[in-house]
């Protein structure tokens, strides 16, 4: 029998209860949001189970949401079962104040880098992270960049020479 | 059917147009002897024979090798020879978007260069940043080392490319060659933060 939405949400549900706290399809692909502290724990449960076997992380981004309050920063985790070639999603939400996250990079080696792009981008705290550091802006960066709290253009920037640029 | 051999039968002659040659300096001329300034001479030897060193990193890049290719032939102003070691270059060229990441890179090749060494910026996002107004991008060279000459265009044609060398060959046969030993010139690395 292939693997269907429905059986995973169901696996899921039966494991965690309430820590699940939303599951839709957008597009057909099942979108599932848990509670923050148990992302490792859902990741682990879909990696391990034999059924399920989520062995490959494909992506792991950042999303900013800056009129959610409380919940502005969001880790959204892409797993595919090649086995059955079925993909799905993982989100949790961390307040902007406190993003600490649960590094996933035990599980999955390639999570490495790309917390560490995630971190570089929106500043998200990878708590377990072996070497939480920029990979793409320079070291001396004291801003996130992808954090949507910039004006369109920069004010505050003294780089650019407004003479040659008619501003 | 062989082919047959073609022979140039209508050799043009260009005994009366002359090979351009360089131009001789001022000086006394005598027999048997031309008197001169070293400076012109040297400056005559360094403007002839610049070694370009390609910094390329994108679109400005394609067109400096049309440049150097046959069709365009930078090698017939005196750069044959395109160095890819700082060491043996005078001429850094660098060609294309230096994110910010890149600048101390570019800041050290060009602190490898033994002097005298010019730079050209070649293309829009050299000269300043182009249309990459963001947060990883150097907005211009400049901000790192110094520059001799800018050459706009997005990308800027071979011939511009051209005008451009030339223009730092005619910086660098005029030159006087106590220029890199003056207080301005001094105070123009210190304010790069280079001694």
């Amino acid at each position: 029998m292939p693997l269907n939405n429905e059986t995973i949400i169901e696996k899921i549900r039966s494991q965690f209860g309430d820590q699940i706290l939303s599951a839709e399809e957008p597009y057909g692909m099942l979108t599932v949001t848990v509670k923050n502290d148990v992302n490792l724990k859902v990741l682990t449960f879909l990696h391990d189970s034999e059924e399920l076997s989520f062995r490959f992380l494909t992506d792991l981004t950042g999303v900013h949401y800056p009129d959610k309050k409380g919940e502005e920063l969001c880790v959204v985790y892409h797993l595919h079962n090649l086995v059955e070639n079925v993909r799905m999603r993982i989100k949790i939400y961390v307040p902007i104040e406190k993003p600490d996250v649960y590094t996933a990079t035990g599980l999955f080696s390639g999570a490495n880098w790309m917390e560490r792009e995630t971190y570089d981008f929106y500043g998200i705290n990878f708590v377990g992270h072996p070497d939480l550091k920029r990979v793409l802006n320079v070291d001396e960066m004291d801003y996130f960049p992808m954090r949507k709290e910039f004006p369109l253009e920069d004010q505050t920037r003294v780089d650019k020479d407004d003479e040659m640029f008619g501003r | 059917m062989a082919r047959p051999v073609r022979f140039n039968l209508n050799v043009k002659d260009f005994t009366d147009r002359g090979i351009n040659q360089i131009e001789m300096p001022e000086g006394h001329m005598g027999e048997g002897f031309f008197a001169t300034s070293l400076d012109k001479v040297v400056g005559l030897a360094r403007k002839n024979s610049l070694w370009p060193l390609p910094f390329a990193t994108s679109c400005c890049g394609i067109e400096f090798m049309a440049t150097m290719g046959s069709h365009y032939d930078l090698s017939r102003f005196g750069s044959e020879r395109v160095g890819f070691s700082p060491r043996q270059c005078d001429l850094l060229m660098v060609m294309g978007t230096i994110a910010k990441k890149m600048g101390p890179v570019v800041r050290q090749v060009y602190l490898q260069m033994a002097e005298p060494r010019w730079v050209m910026a070649v293309g829009a996002c050299a000269s300043s940043g182009g249309i990459f107004d963001t947060y990883s991008v150097l907005q211009g060279i400049d901000q790192v080392i110094p520059v001799d000459i800018y050459v706009p265009g997005c990308p800027p044609r071979p011939e511009a490319i051209i005008d451009g060398f030339l223009k730092i060959q005619d910086l660098a046969g005029d030159e006087s060659l106590r220029r890199r030993n003056s207080e301005k010139y001094q105070a123009l690395m210190t304010s790069y933060g280079i001694e």
